[in-house]
């Protein structure tokens, strides 16, 4: 890769061109990266619930960051203002962007109206994690869920996001919903908005 | 060309991030005032209207350049987004660069 093209060296972060540059990330760079802030986080707290919520937190901070570049690049800076809309861009546009490839599917919850399910069979966090049996429910895909909630909540819907696992018979490995539950304020303006 | 203008960009909470005078006139002490104060009552208009965003430029000026208040916005967006992208920025705050002050003095001066 040395010498195949200099590209030209930027004094200031400011000047760098936002465009797509090169897609691929390795993976497993990704995944120690990964590995290492969630055993991090682990030494930082005393439960579960916590360390879920840091890593939720951290991906909030990735989510919110997401958005603003990708109504830039993609979409020429319109943002979505339908719920149905933002769903699916996160559904396909975002995940493209951070896993190569679309949600497996989305889904609107049966029980309430304000609950909404993107689910994937093997989340590209919690490909080289597993959880011991005194973890209980514990769901590295709480990253994950940050990065929703961080998109919906800048894109002006705020909304509460978990991971959840749910086995499937037929497979070894239990499928990871996300689960969505919009705030009261965004069915209100959605029912305005008719 | 005399023409005067205050760029501000307004957080979500409605604390300004960033100001900056951007006038080609000799700027005086109370005018730089009037003008933040200009801005500020502004942002109440605007607020109603753009509930989607999360930050707001906001652009004081007297010159008919439509155009180019457009594209200068753009130029400053894509800025902007580069500062937003830094994972040890926190939204919402000030933002302290130098360059980028520089970078918005330069853009200004180009389009308006």
């Amino acid at each position: 890769m040395i010498g195949v093209g200099k590209a030209k060296q930027y004094a200031n972060v400011l000047d760098k061109p936002l465009s797509r540059g090169r897609q691929e990330v390795s993976l497993s760079a990704f995944a120690f990266l990964f590995s290492e802030m969630v055993q991090y986080n682990q030494t930082q707290v005393d439960n579960i619930a916590e360390l879920e919520r840091r890593l939720e937190d951290a991906g909030y901070a990735v989510g919110a960051r997401v958005l603003e570049l990708l109504c830039h690049r993609e979409k020429g800076n319109k943002r979505e203002i339908r719920l149905l809309h933002i769903l699916g861009f996160i559904h396909s546009t975002v995940w493209k962007v951070l896993f190569g490839k679309g949600a497996d599917s989305l889904e609107k919850g049966t029980e309430h109206e304000d609950e909404y399910m993107i689910s994937e069979k093997e989340l590209l966090v919690n490909r080289f994690i597993s959880i011991p049996k005194d973890m209980g429910a514990f769901n590295c895909g709480a990253f994950v869920a940050g990065i929703v909630r961080g998109v919906l909540e800048n894109a002006g819907f705020p909304a509460v996001v978990t991971a959840h696992f749910v086995p499937i018979e037929g497979q070894q490995r239990p499928r990871t919903t996300i689960l969505i539950k919009f705030a009261e304020e965004v069915l209100q303006r959605e029912a305005r908005l008719g | 060309m005399a023409s005067t203008a205050c760029f501000v960009i307004v957080s979500k909470n409605g604390i300004p991030i960033y100001e900056a005078e951007v006038g080609s006139t000799p700027k005086k002490e109370d005018l730089a005032y009037q003008h933040q104060f200009i801005l500020h009552a502004a942002l109440d208009v605007v607020q109603d209207l753009a509930w989607t965003t999360n930050t707001i430029f906001m652009l004081l000026h007297d010159s008919r350049n439509e155009d180019g208040i457009k594209s200068f916005f753009q130029e400053v967006h894509e800025l902007y987004i580069k500062i937003f992208l830094n994972p040890l920025y926190l939204p919402g705050s000030r933002i302290t660069s130098s360059h980028f002050d520089t970078k918005v003095r330069a853009l200004a001066r180009k389009h308006l």
